[in-house]
């Protein structure tokens, strides 16, 4: 948790300490030296200031930047890398091409691997099944665009030779989906049939700036294990 | 059919009367930019749509000299940038602003376009629910246009292109589900909005035509709705 020496903080972060969204956000503002109040919220429970500031979806991660609030977590980095536009690392390419090849990808980890990780996250037996073998076959294809897509293959990251959107888009989920391997006994990221992207989520994780915001394993694994007993009672219950 | 010129090799895949295609051309329409159009049967896909379009195989994408840009809203913020010396201007230059316009856009992907289609191809409760979340949606929308022309401001916005784009579509899924979502009393902003852009000099001429949408829409939605065979 970063503070401000002296006088009021200009940039508050409202999160949870398991939430994918939330990390992805901290990422960005550890790459770029970004002080900032994070403030913990309690979702069962919800503050003033997080249903004020997001009324449209009451959602964390919500980033307040001198009282004025932004949403969605792709939309708080891109909305950091411009606000600081000047401070490296630059997060987002300046070639308009290669800005629409990011955006496309992180739409990919929006729309398709988080709701399937989720699925895994939240179902049982066959359909828990189902989930896995789409998150793999996403990520499959994930591992395809690190191969050959000339905007990335060759290179450390998907941001070319430092840290950029797509990474931090997937880097998010990194410590979620470890975790929820470990709590469902199934591979998601396989080192065998995925190489470039296994190596990739070693020397993500390892990274720094990221390695220190990445939650407690030990912690979120407890947390995903206490969930989905909660999700199977109340599946066995309907 | 515009061809080629100054703007580099520029090409569109679509079909006229997909809402996506319809934003992206919206977006070149009001930059005035040339551009091939090349319609697709999404039946019987082009090996271009397939190679270009490897992830998804669907329709708008956009070719730029020989370099394919998919997914709709990604394609016109790629326009935006390509030619950002094109006036008008489809985003704002403040970071703020930037992000308030990026999250309506996303408001409008996310919900809209799922309650829409609720309307559309689903029955009795499941239906009556997807018009209430749709009209909702629209409420919030009527929320932030507050005292501006168009959501961008004085001119077309990322987020007039949005939902514009649709707007279309919702008045053929109005007439065919007999619906009101954009209500003209409880949406006065809204609906002297959606009046506005149709006309709009540039917009009007992308838009499709309504009667030929509506024929297709009932013909897809009769093709949801017959009994299966053998009954």
């Amino acid at each position: 948790m970063e503070t401000c020496a002296e006088d009021e903080v200009q940039v508050k972060l409202l999160g949870g300490s398991t939430s994918p969204f939330v990390l992805r956000v901290r990422i960005a503002l550890a790459l770029k030296g970004i002080d900032y109040d994070f403030i913990q919220e309690n979702l069962q429970s919800k503050s003033e200031l997080l249903q004020k500031s997001n009324p449209v979806h009451k959602k964390i991660p919500v980033l307040i930047d001198n009282g004025k609030p932004v949403c969605e977590s792709m939309n708080i980095v891109q909305y950091i890398e411009e606000a600081w536009d000047n401070k490296a690392p630059n997060l987002i390419p300046k070639d308009p091409y290669e800005r629409a090849i990011a955006r496309f990808w992180a739409a990919f980890i929006d729309d398709k691997v988080g709701p399937c990780i989720r699925g895994v996250f939240r179902g049982h037996g066959d359909e828990k099944q189902k989930q896995v073998e789409e998150s793999v076959a996403n990520f499959l294809v994930l591992e395809e665009a690190l191969r050959t897509n000339p905007c990335f293959s060759g290179k450390p990251y998907f941001g070319g030779d430092e840290i950029g959107f797509v990474d931090i888009a997937l880097g998010g989920w990194l410590a979620f989906v470890k975790a929820l391997e470990k709590g469902t006994d199934s591979v998601l990221i396989d080192a065998e049939k995925m190489p470039l992207l296994s190596a990739w989520t070693d020397r993500f994780c390892e990274a720094d700036g990221v390695q220190e915001v990445m939650p407690d394993p030990v912690k979120l694994l407890e947390f995903i294990c206490a969930t989905r007993v909660k999700f199977a009672s109340l599946a066995a219950a309907n | 059919m515009e061809v080629c010129g100054e703007d580099g090799q520029l090409k569109l895949l679509g079909q006229p009367y997909s809402p996506f295609v319809v934003r992206v051309s919206i977006a070149l329409a009001v930059k005035g930019i040339h551009y091939e159009f090349i319609e697709e049967d999404i039946h019987n896909k082009s090996e271009l749509l397939l190679k270009s379009n490897p992830v998804h195989k669907k329709i708008p994408v956009l070719i730029h000299n020989g370099k394919p840009v998919c997914e709709s809203m990604n394609i016109v913020q790629y326009i935006e940038e390509a030619w950002g010396n094109k006036a008008p201007n489809i985003l704002p230059k403040d970071p703020y602003d930037r992000a308030i316009a990026r999250f309506w856009a996303a408001f409008v992907d996310d919900k809209f376009i799922p309650s829409i289609w609720g309307v559309f191809k689903d029955e009795g409760e499941e239906q009556q629910k997807a018009v209430e979340e749709t009209v909702a949606n629209f409420l919030l929308l009527e929320e932030t246009l507050s005292g501006k022309a168009y959501f961008g401001g004085d001119e077309i916005g990322l987020v007039d292109i949005a939902l514009g784009g649709l707007l279309v579509t919702i008045q053929t899924v109005e007439k065919i589900t007999n619906s009101v979502l954009i209500d003209k009393q409880k949406m006065p902003l809204l609906s002297a909005w959606a009046d506005k852009f149709c006309k709009a000099d540039r917009v009007k001429e992308v838009l499709p035509d309504p009667a030929t949408l509506l024929k297709l829409m009932w013909e897809r939605k009769a093709k949801m709705t017959s009994p299966p065979a053998g009954n």
